[in-house]
């Protein structure tokens, strides 16, 4: 949202300066959006101070050092031992336990917030450039372009996404960055969706009409006049999109697909962890649920969005 | 409405055709020579021209293109280089559980999504309808990888000793197994395409148990099912529940529904038929889409579960660089959930006779 909202500023001179006051007014008057932005306030403070809040480095391998791993370890040192449950005083004292490794969970979850923002923003702002060039394109020359790119978009959106995005990982080979551009990838066609619609009802308007009489490029009109109209639903999809976003890629990561160990990413984390199951489920259920506050905040923002700026689509 | 019905399917095949072309572009996308991929060492340059003659790779793309359209009509969707046989074959063996997999969780999430909906509805900003949406916001919002391994850690180790326990994952016990149809029904001899059929529902665990009246077995498959179909359930089953609410809210503050009221038509009868048949279509729709969700998700689902479904041949597959087999399950994936989306569309018809003229 605020990587786009500075192209927004210029169009809008002339107007009431308090339009997006106004609707920013109304986003925070949402119960639910109100839940979503202090979730995400959480998620990004964590992000910027991951190295003041996380206790350990995420990658070093401290409980062996501790010797909390070591194989003649004596018994009472080995098992999980979570201080944040009660754990004996003469033992290291990790917040969450440690993994497998040796590593230090709190840190790890922590530093994982990072990643995950950082996926979301940038798998969705790759898709919603490429959606919203598309979807311009098409809506604004008509005709075969229209409908070559159009129908294309349809067979994009023929496919499940992750299964869609599991075979272009096949083609790209695993790694996170892969990852995140095969959901990248399977999301444009939705933005495109969204802009075309928004060009088709705006490009016969009188304003759009009087900008081409008075010679404007059609580049200049889609940007300055059509555009700005349209950043409304693009907002809302793409806030909502971002947590779709996380959810997949964290999804590839679980299977293997996307970031690679050792990187403290939670889908990936969870994925190492899953044969823990047994013996130390806080492996998985602390980054589980760091995922799902994450992709709840998106959710819960996107929604208190969608009510507050666009009554049309108000469910 | 045959014509309505016509004019729909006409829509979709130049969809399936684009699908058919995405998937057979991607191939050709991939790295290396296929020659290299399917031979490994043993791809000499002789080996390869003849490999290359034999699948039509000497040509150029478009009768390349032809080729694999006229094999994929015909039922050929190549060969799985790691388990050396066709892929075709694999599919029926694959394709029963992941379709019982997700027709349990698709019907969990219309069930209790339509009814948590519309008891939403119809009390609305009672305890009852908040405690339900935030139920709902949760449950989209959660991963399915992480609700099916808090499912089996809590129901497997947790319970573990309760009457509540479930299997952490398969499909039946050991020591339990099912009797093929084709056993049961003499089919032994069959081949072709009549014995895939067969074969074919025979792996539809429940469906063959059912009708063949092995009630042990069937009691054991739906006890292995009810994880994996709740874990897979749960976000569609938030989606149809928000869905089914506003879309019931809409309807409920129309003018229709005062009249129903005003002649003195019980609350029960106002909310279901005049409000929530009403109010279908658009839940209709989100259950129609949910079925992507459900597909991708089973990916996930059978992967934790231990379920050799095609989601877990479409992942095993990956990492053994198996491509034709990636192909032809990714092609049948968009294939059924393009067929079943026909099939809601078609359903609108039936719906809401308004649709049908337009």
């Amino acid at each position: 949202m605020t990587a786009l909202s500075p192209g927004v500023d210029e169009p809008v001179v002339g107007r009431p300066a308090n339009l997006w006051r106004d609707a920013l007014r109304n986003v925070l008057a949402q119960r639910v959006a109100q839940v979503g932005l202090a979730l995400l306030s959480l998620l990004i403070v964590m992000a910027v101070a991951a190295p003041l809040i996380a206790t350990h480095d995420p990658n070093s391998t401290i409980g062996i050092d501790e010797g909390l791993l070591a194989p003649g370890a004596p018994p009472e040192l080995k098992g999980p031992c979570i201080h944040l449950i009660g754990c004996p005083e003469t033992r290291p004292q990790h917040l969450l336990g440690i993994d497998r490794n040796g590593r230090d969970l709190f840190s790890r979850v922590v530093y994982g917030s990072r990643i995950s923002l950082q996926v979301g923003v940038l798998t969705v702002g790759f898709a919603i450039v490429i959606g919203t060039l598309l979807g311009a394109v098409a809506g604004y020359a008509g005709g075969w372009t229209d409908n070559l790119i159009m129908r294309l978009m349809d067979v994009l959106l023929a496919f499940p996404s992750l299964v869609l995005a599991i075979a272009i990982v096949t083609i790209l080979k695993p790694g996170l960055l892969n990852a995140q551009l095969a959901i990248g990838i399977v999301a444009i066609p939705v933005y495109a969706r969204v802009m075309r619609a928004s060009v088709l009802s705006i490009k016969e308007r009188d304003y759009v009409v009087a900008s081409r009489a008075l010679g404007e490029s059609s580049g200049g009109i889609l940007l300055r006049r059509i555009l700005p109209n349209a950043l409304t639903p693009l907002i809302v999809q793409g806030t909502l999109g971002i947590a779709g976003a996380i959810l997949d890629v964290a999804a590839l990561s679980f299977l293997g697909l996307g970031a690679q160990p050792p990187l403290a990413e939670w889908g990936s984390m969870i994925g190492v962890e899953r044969n823990q199951l047994f013996n130390a489920p806080h492996l998985i259920i602390a980054p589980g649920i760091a995922l799902s506050l994450t992709v709840l905040g998106f959710n819960l923002l996107g929604d208190g969005l969608r009510d507050a700026l666009d009554p049309r689509l108000n469910r | 409405m045959l014509r309505f019905i016509l004019r729909r399917v006409l829509l979709t095949i130049p969809v399936l055709f684009g699908i058919v072309f995405v998937v057979f572009a991607v191939a050709r996308l991939l790295p290396g020579d296929p020659c290299v991929a399917a031979l490994q060492e043993r791809a000499t340059p002789e080996a390869c021209a003849i490999f290359n003659a034999r699948f039509g790779l000497d040509q150029p793309i478009p009768a390349q293109f032809w080729i694999y359209l006229t094999d994929i009509l015909s039922g050929d969707l190549g060969d799985s280089i790691s388990q050396g046989r066709p892929v075709a074959e694999i599919l029926v063996e694959r394709l029963p559980l992941t379709l019982e997999l997700t027709f349990f969780a698709l019907t969990l999430a219309t069930l209790f999504g339509i009814l948590f909906g519309v008891i939403s509805a119809s009390r609305r900003n009672s305890a009852v309808d908040v405690g339900t949406m935030i139920g709902a916001n949760i449950g989209v919002s959660t991963p399915v990888f992480v609700l099916g391994l808090v499912f089996i850690w809590f129901f497997a180790v947790v319970l573990k000793e309760t009457p509540f326990a479930l299997p952490p994952g398969g499909r039946l016990t050991a020591g339990i197994s099912v009797v093929p149809l084709a056993e049961s029904w003499g089919m032994t001899e069959a081949e072709g395409p009549l014995r895939a059929i067969v074969d074919f529902f025979s792996n539809i665990y429940v469906f063959n148990t059912l009708i063949t009246g092995q009630w042990g077995p069937l009691g054991d498959a739906l006890r292995h099912l009810i994880l994996p179909a709740v874990a897979l359930g749960t976000i569609p089953l938030s989606i149809i529940a928000r869905m089914t609410r506003s879309s019931l809210l809409e309807v409920l503050g129309q003018d229709y529904i005062r009249t129903a009221r005003a002649k003195g038509l019980g609350e029960r009868g106002v909310v279901l038929r005049h409000g929530l048949r009403n109010a279908i279509l658009p839940v209709v729709t989100v259950i129609g889409l949910s079925l992507g969700g459900l597909l991708a998700g089973a990916v996930l689902t059978e992967s934790i579960f231990g379920l050799s479904g095609i989601g877990k041949m479409i992942t095993e597959s990956v990492t053994a660089r198996d491509y034709a087999v990636v192909q032809g399950l990714t092609l049948v994936t968009a294939v059924i959930y393009v067929t079943v989306n026909l099939l809601v569309d078609i359903s609108y018809g039936f719906l809401d006779p308004r649709i049908r003229l337009q």
